[in-house]
């Protein structure tokens, strides 16, 4: 959590963006992030992202949902409450899969769900700063974060000479915080002045 | 970056001369404008029938099962039929969300998220049906496995009904995520360019806060594929198991091993007519015929002739084995179906699934609108018709002649039918109104390989030699 300044570029071109991203890498300026509205192949591997391990995560919340059913269709059957059901063996595997099936799916996929909105630290009630209102509509945008050892115009024109279509310098929280999205930020104001 | 070329065979998936921004303004301004009248005229019928609806189940629960027409011998009756047919409804969805995805087919980014929504909103419709079926309702929680104070004794595991349960219930969990997590960069999408507080509030609620950033979107690729690979084979199983609770009994005409895999095919045949009544009415509506083209709409049709004809194999199979079995049972069961009293739902079906979509054979009608949107009402019909056919002409002539007797559904079973066309077309109608009906980041994803404007561009690049092609791009 902390208030500090960026410089901002937008591109209207993946084609664009590439390059940029890559300039952006070899310049020695600090990348704070680059926002696309839409999932765009190749970026994460430009920008030097490992592979994701949330298919990780899903395995083994699959495996805790089997061992969970099955284990507990077991105990119940053989021995909290055995039943007679027409001489039929107690311990009767094969029609356990069904519902050890549906219970494997049921964890991996929630639980997945929930590590995704973790990992990328989204839930109903976080607000993030929004750099451009069409970082989700059509504009590729590069953040750069800024400190009071680098220029601000140097910065500029560094984005400016990538190939951008609008730059700004910009105050804002770096991170995420309880908001609402229709209530101005306090530093939002000092914006106005930058 | 690679080249973004594609065959010139392949039909444009986006129509007109889009860029990205315009995706944007193309699906979200239905969001943003005040819908048409005959939004309001739609949604007010929805909800009259929603109404009336509840207040069916209401007589119902109040005055007992006996109000339904069912009893001793015909068990099941409109109840079970439309649940069936309900759950099958909503097996097009996941199908095409998942599966389609899987087997990497462009298409599926025009019709997905409305298809999943109509997917949701169907499984709803369907566990209304078990729930209510058991006439004491307010005991419905017994099927829950929780410890509790009945001696903490347990559901069976081993009943083909308690499989249901988990089944209904994980497939409806599961595509909701998967629903969900494909909303989440849109509803961005309408959160930041709303102009009114309220909806940039409720939107930025119903956005997690989401912004788009290089790890945000490869981690939502992965999420999307896994639940994609968990989704198909549950997709699978779920009907699967509801033919289960055919398959397992002892009833002749129910007892058979084809179920399963005659259940899915016919799931997925219903669910695309359905998707089909649902988008060619969007479509005309909103004015999406640029994302929605007649080349989804023939893709859909093609689907539809194939597990028709699935359908009607499974439908000759049946007839074969209870002859080639020799049990009299069986044969009789048959028997009554085609030439009994209910001869006419056996032959409503045969046309409507089996005879009917073979017409889709000829590529003038599987791209022609009106004929398609004809064809999916039928599907469906004869689709309620196979379910209606299962379930009741196995059961009305069993065993004991005497015990043999005629089943017709009272109104508060009709109106508990009608009912769930409320609460479905309710929810549709909402949908339709405040969601945006296509995934706007994926359809912007295919864009500059499968847009008509880009894939003129690409001209020159298709009219090279291959030798030409493949020396020019031999350094990428």
């Amino acid at each position: 959590m902390a208030i500090k300044k960026f410089a901002v570029g937008c591109y209207d071109d993946e084609a664009v963006l590439f390059p940029a991203v890559e300039k952006v890498r070899n310049s020695g300026y600090k990348l704070h992030d680059v926002y696309t509205p839409f999932p765009v192949h190749g970026l994460d591997k430009a920008l030097g992202h490992k592979e994701t391990d949330l298919h990780v995560a899903g395995f083994i919340y699959g495996i805790t949902g089997t061992a969970t059913a099955l284990g507990f269709m077991s105990w119940i059957f053989t021995s909290d409450w055995p039943l007679n059901f027409g001489g039929k063996p107690h311990f009767a595997l094969p029609a356990f899969i069904p519902i050890t099936f549906e219970t494997t799916v049921l964890f991996a996929a929630v639980g997945m769900v929930l590590t995704f909105c973790y990992l990328n630290q989204i839930m109903p009630g976080v607000k993030k700063h929004v750099f451009h209102k069409r970082q989700s509509d059509d504009l590729f945008v590069v953040v750069l974060e800024l400190n009071e050892h680098v220029s601000e115009q140097e910065a500029i024109d560094f984005l400016k000479s990538t190939g951008t279509v609008e730059t700004s310098v910009q105050i804002a929280e770096s991170e995420w915080w309880y908001g609402r999205f229709d209530k101005e930020e306090e530093y939002e104001k000092l914006n106005a002045t930058v | 970056m690679h080249l973004k070329y594609e065959s010139f065979v392949r039909e444009p998936l986006v129509d007109g001369d889009k860029n990205y921004h315009q995706i944007t303004e193309d699906i979200v301004r239905p969001i943003e404008q005040k819908p048409g009248r005959m939004w309001y005229v739609g949604f007010f019928f929805s909800v009259v029938l929603l109404a009336f609806g509840v207040f069916s189940v209401f007589w119902e629960v109040y005055f007992g099962i006996g109000v339904w027409g069912i009893n001793r011998t015909v068990g099941w009756g409109w109840d079970i039929t439309n649940f069936v047919w309900w759950v099958g409804i909503g097996h097009a969805g996941t199908l095409i969300s998942a599966i389609l995805l899987l087997f990497r087919q462009g298409w599926r980014t025009g019709v997905n998220r409305a298809a999943e929504a109509m997917t949701i909103f169907a499984v709803m419709c369907a566990g209304q049906f078990p729930i209510f079926h058991m006439g004491r309702v307010w005991n419905a929680f017994y099927v829950l496995p929780y410890p509790n104070t009945r001696g903490a004794l347990w559901p069976n595991f081993n009943s083909a009904l308690m499989w249901d349960v988990f089944a209904i219930s994980t497939y409806f969990t599961v595509s909701l995520l998967f629903w969900y997590s494909g909303l989440i960069p849109d509803f961005a999408t309408v959160r930041d360019r709303a102009k009114t507080k309220l909806r940039k509030r409720l939107y930025g609620l119903a956005s997690f806060g989401w912004t788009g950033t290089a790890k945000n979107w490869q981690r939502h690729e992965a999420l999307s594929l896994v639940l994609a690979g968990l989704s198909t084979p549950l997709v699978l199983s779920v009907h699967t198991i509801v033919s289960f609770d055919f398959a397992t009994s002892v009833i002749p005409g129910w007892h058979t091993t084809i179920f399963p895999p005659y259940f899915v095919a016919g799931a997925i045949f219903s669910g695309f007519a359905m998707v089909q009544t649902l988008l060619i009415v969007c479509r005309k509506i909103m004015g999406l015929e640029d994302y929605i083209t007649v080349g989804h709409i023939e893709a859909m049709n093609k689907v539809i002739v194939l597990t028709g004809s699935i359908v009607g194999v499974a439908y000759l199979t049946e007839l074969f084995m209870a002859w080639y079995s020799g049990v009299v049972y069986e044969q009789d069961a048959f028997k009554w179906r085609i030439m009994g009293p209910y001869w006419w739902s056996y032959w409503a079906m045969m046309t409507c699934n089996v005879v009917s979509p073979q017409l889709f054979w000829f590529k003038k009608l599987r791209r022609n609108i009106p004929f398609t949107f004809f064809m999916s009402i039928i599907v469906n019909i004869g689709m309620w018709f196979e379910r209606f056919v299962i379930i009741v002409t196995s059961l009305y002539r069993d065993y004991l002649p005497g015990s043999w007797t005629y089943y017709s559904p009272t109104w508060p079973e009709i109106g508990f039918y009608l009912g769930t066309f409320g609460l479905f077309f309710t929810c549709f109608f909402l949908f339709a109104k405040y969601f945006p009906v296509i995934a706007i980041a994926e359809i912007k994803f295919v864009l500059k390989t499968s847009g008509e404007n880009y894939k003129k561009k690409m001209q020159p690049i298709h009219e090279k030699s291959t030798e030409e092609f493949v020396h020019e791009q031999a350094h990428h």
